[in-house]
């Protein structure tokens, strides 16, 4: 995998369209789906990417997220969460 | 048990054993030809819905060929409306732009398309049939119709030193994900074993363009790599551990949980037809048969590596040892596990034409029916 550079908080990320983020009842969770996997997301992983549409840039997300869980500071790790999702091809950078 | 038993997360849906191909390393059994007839169109949607109320949302349609089912677009806008992501495993015969445009409607999401080499020589050799043109304009159309496109190759000894043609083959058909499966020896590849056993040599030369292929494209083509297992010293966690989330329904009905296991003795695999698939799965002595370590004997039962690997595969235990309680001889504790080695060394002793490698077909699966 080449190292792609950080995510900046100008940046928009999108769920490529080969992946289905799913709400799951049966596991009580939120799944991303893709050809020959799946992936079980954490509630706050789910919060993250439910939130990634390829409208919303970092920095948008971010403030979204402290709108919905104000009193925590969370940046850092959607920041880490963001770029660990990028470099397993969960989402991609689709700048407007 | 029911405590501890997961929700299934996968179903297979062998929808027929017939198929326009004959390849001599075809999954599965070597007997289809004496299975009962097709499930009908009611009684998968029935397969479906049960399915997906446990927790099922993989969902694979497999065969033989699945496109020989002309009822193929209504299972999968069932399939789509239930929310299942819906996988077609295919040869590609049979896919032309009208059908493959009603499946991509009917909700589709991904077409897994095999080629079984990267020569137009081998591939229709293999396959004993003319489709490697066909195969190639499918490839075509899969892309323009905006599908991802998984590239399956099954890899043995015939055609593993086409490695890097086959690598290349991927990126020039702009696959996203590229399936190297080497053959496991099962069904009609267990019978042709010696034709299709690869050498050491051949595969380490195979994972050394593998990675170097990887190096260079790095993300654009996700490569799986199955290794032949074999050649391993420790087994593979078959299925991720017997009715764990794992579900295979096949042509005739029956609930097994892997493509094999309808080859071992002693087990009644329900079929979905008499039985609801919560039952099955949960309550059903087949599918409880090798859950948890229970059944384990020695050198599982003590081994720190039980709970990764399950004791490894039952059908091959079965199939070399002659009793699916005993640890997959893949495994160098197993007591067999010389039989594994033999059998390495006898497909490099022989010359591949003493015996003529077995094709499937209708004909030689009656024949190994026993009429």
């Amino acid at each position: 995998m080449s190292a792609a550079q950080p995510l900046a908080f100008a940046d928009v990320p999108a769920i490529p369209a080969r992946y289905r983020l799913q709400w799951e009842p049966a596991q009580q969770g939120w799944v991303l789906l893709f050809p020959e996997g799946m992936v079980k997301l954490s509630a706050s992983a789910a919060e993250i990417v439910k939130r990634v549409d390829g409208r919303a840039s970092v920095d948008e997300i971010m403030h979204g997220l402290e709108q919905a869980f104000p009193g925590t500071d969370l940046r850092g790790d959607v920041l880490e969460f963001l770029n660990a999702a990028r470099e397993r091809g969960w989402i991609e950078i689709c700048n407007r | 048990m029911r405590s501890a038993t997961g929700n299934p997360l996968w179903l297979l849906a062998e929808l027929t054993y017939r198929c326009p191909l004959h390849c001599p390393y075809c999954s599965n059994p070597v007997d289809y030809a004496r299975f009962g007839t097709e499930l009908s169109t009611d009684a998968w949607i029935k397969v479906l819905r049960e399915a997906r109320e446990l927790g099922a949302v993989q969902l694979g349609f497999s065969g033989g060929e699945p496109l020989a089912r002309g009822d193929l677009e209504v299972l999968v806008r069932e399939a789509h409306g239930l929310g299942y992501y819906i996988n077609l495993i295919t040869s590609g015969i049979g896919l032309d732009e009208k059908r493959i445009g009603a499946l991509r409607q009917a909700g589709l999401d991904h077409i897994q398309l095999s080629f079984q080499d990267s020569t137009r020589e081998l591939n229709d050799f293999l396959g004993h049939a003319r489709t490697f043109d066909l195969k190639s304009r499918v490839a075509h159309l899969i892309k323009q119709h905006g599908y991802p496109m998984v590239l399956n190759v099954v890899l043995h000894r015939q055609n593993l030193d086409h490695i890097e043609q086959i690598l290349e083959m991927a990126e020039r058909l702009e696959v996203e994900y590229l399936e190297l499966a080497n053959t496991q020896y099962y069904g009609w590849a267990y019978l042709n074993r010696e034709h299709l056993m690869p050498s050491r040599e051949q595969i380490a030369r195979a994972e050394a363009a593998t990675a170097r292929f990887r190096a260079r494209v790095g993300g654009a083509i996700k490569v799986y790599f199955v290794v032949p297992d074999y050649y391993e010293k420790r087994p593979k966690p078959c299925m991720n551990g017997w009715g764990a989330v794992f579900l295979v329904v096949t042509a005739d009905g029956l609930a097994l949980p892997c493509h094999q296991a309808r080859i071992l003795p002693g087990f009644d695999f329900p079929s979905v037809q008499a039985h609801p698939l919560r039952w099955i799965w949960y309550e059903s002595a087949a599918f409880n048969g090798f859950r948890g370590e229970e059944w384990m004997r020695e050198p599982c039962r003590t081994c720190p590596q039980r709970s990764s690997d399950f004791g490894g595969c039952r059908c091959q235990a079965y199939l070399i040892t002659g009793d699916a309680r005993n640890v997959d001889p893949v495994c160098e504790f197993s007591s067999s596990h010389q039989q594994v080695l033999q059998a390495i060394e006898r497909a490099q002793a022989r010359s591949a034409d003493e015996q003529p490698l077995i094709f499937r077909d209708d004909r030689k699966s009656r024949e190994l029916s026993g009429f």
